[in-house]
């Protein structure tokens, strides 16, 4: 275990130390100790290693994460996990707007609630939120899973391509081109599996399935002379 | 972008802690807001019959005794003044009505930048730290301020167009977006008698708020009501004699942290500024929801 305290290292050395590890080191286990809402925490990592940051982060924790493990065992500001690639991040607390904003893969836990604009343009990340999602939650999205336990906020799901989002508690509305959609029996598979990654214990039963309608972005063959 | 915070204790006299507090968070929000920085501290209230008013001066050298003497030939000069380089706080036994007019005629190049029973209001282009230092802001005691670091868009980088604004007796407000239909809301809001020193999109919004409760309207309808009639990108940070209020617009672009302790609430841009206050680590911390009033009273 290696200990790294933010109220005597700054975010670039300690994130510098996180890029600098090779693939036959052995520093796996990291902690980072008062981070006091520094931005740009542990963002970039490119290793397989668990880094648990203890307190509250600010703006972009674990940025472009791939392979990497990074828990904050506390809330997360803005832009939380944008554009994952791979790995996972967990967060304890609440999430700011823009979590996992236009990720591409890997897994975001989010254990608390997540504000406006949760998984905004995302391609291909798997979400989950224990509690519930702000407005406009995956925005345009075009690939990959939002899963949240709680409520979701106005606009779910607005302009999205091909995302799969499923709700356990009451939707104030859905946005444009969102529409709810069967459950099919590999839907369910699909969710409970999600659920039991995340350690998350909710019953897949209890959920409802949103997508795209398909309406809004579909090419229409009827217009193919206009080109 | 720019920066707020905001910091309320929810109870006791005026306390010396707030000034350091304050100036402490301030300082978290330099890099938000680097073209100029203000604050707003409710501190000891005026005796019955008299006002507190903030007055800043052309420039530092400003001869402040000589406009106490001629002052005081007009008006009660109720206790002596405060003077910080270019701002002075004086306190007037009188109704403000009369001596905002006897300002206008004999002393045009001094500008009010806050009055009312317990609000002080400095601001001035430059960082945090420098500003507050200027101002004296670590000595200064209160039971609540708001805070301002500011990276301007909408109008220029002036003393005058740095926040706080406020625009009615007690009330003032900071800001963080900018506001769309403040050329036309001014002009109404013209009409009505509520007074504006600046061309800037945020004083209008402190304008509207002060018609409102003139109005008879509480903080919190004012608040409501701004909703409908604001059209533009805003976090508000309000504060009041005894009351501190945030709004942020319904898209909730621009970003909030509220925390609250037993002895306080907290308000800023960024976690970061709430962090250096004591008991941060183990107070109540949330987004505000969009569209949401928050409001806290002293009892």
């Amino acid at each position: 275990m290696i200990e790294v305290d933010l109220a005597q290292s700054s975010v670039r050395e300690l994130n510098q130390r996180l890029h600098r590890i090779g693939p036959g080191d052995n520093e796996h286990h990291w902690r980072v100790v008062n981070p006091n809402g520094a931005h740009a925490v542990a963002v970039g990592l490119t290793a397989p290693v668990h880094v648990e940051i203890k307190g509250h982060v600010g703006y972009y924790c674990a940025g472009m994460n791939a392979s990497a493990e990074v828990v904050v065992d506390g809330h997360a500001g803005t832009g939380l996990a944008e554009n994952i690639m791979s790995g996972s991040v967990r967060v304890r607390g609440n999430a700011a707007q823009s979590a996992a904003a236009s990720g591409r893969g890997g897994l975001v836990v989010l254990e608390g609630d997540a504000s406006a604009r949760c998984g905004i343009s995302m391609k291909g990340v798997a979400i989950v939120v224990g509690g519930s999602v702000g407005h406009m939650s995956a925005f345009m999205g075009q690939a990959g899973t939002l899963v949240v336990c709680g409520d979701a906020g106005h606009d779910l799901g607005d302009s999205i391509y091909e995302a799969d989002i499923f709700v356990a508690g009451k939707v104030a509305s859905l946005g444009a081109d969102c529409m709810e959609k069967e459950m099919t029996p590999a839907d369910f598979d699909r969710l409970a599996d999600l659920l039991g990654r995340a350690r998350m214990a909710a019953d897949a039963a209890r959920f409802r399935h949103y997508g795209s309608a398909r309406r809004l972005y579909n090419f229409h063959i009827d217009h193919a002379a206009e080109y | 972008m720019c920066g707020i915070v905001g910091l309320f204790f929810k109870r006791g006299a005026a306390t010396q802690a707030l000034g350091p507090l304050l100036a402490g968070m301030l300082s978290q929000m330099r890099e938000r807001g680097p073209d100029s920085t203000g604050f707003a501290l409710y501190g000891d209230e005026a005796p019955p019959g008299a006002f507190k008013a903030t007055l800043r001066a052309p420039d530092g050298g400003y001869d402040w005794a000589a406009f106490e003497g001629t002052l005081a030939n007009a008006f009660q000069v109720v206790c002596p003044a405060r003077k910080y380089g270019s701002h002075a706080v004086f306190t007037i036994g009188s109704d403000p009505e009369p001596v905002f007019g006897w300002f206008a005629q004999h002393h045009p190049e001094l500008d009010i930048f806050g009055f009312g029973e317990r609000i002080e209001v400095f601001k001035d282009v430059g960082l945090p730290d420098a500003v507050s230092q200027r101002f004296a802001l670590e000595q200064r005691a209160g039971t609540h301020g708001l805070g301002h670091t500011r990276m301007a868009t909408e109008s220029a980088v002036t003393t005058e167009h740095s926040h706080p604004f406020s625009t009615g007796p007690d009330l003032c407000l900071v800001h963080n977006g900018s506001l769309s239909n403040h050329n036309r809301l001014r002009l109404s809001l013209r009409r009505e008698g509520i007074r504006f020193a600046t061309d800037n999109d945020t004083e209008v919004a402190a304008g509207y708020l002060t018609w409102r409760l003139r109005q008879g309207m509480s903080l919190t309808e004012a608040l409501e009501a701004a909703l409908a009639d604001l059209d533009g990108f805003y976090t508000f940070a309000v504060g009041t004699r005894d009351g501190f209020a945030i709004l942020r617009d319904p898209i909730a672009c621009k970003p909030a942290v509220l925390a609250e302790t037993g002895d306080w609430v907290a308000m800023a841009t960024e976690y970061r500024a709430i962090a250096t206050l004591p008991g941060a680590a183990g107070a109540e911390i949330w987004e505000p929801r969009p569209a949401t009033v928050y409001s806290w009273h002293r009892q």
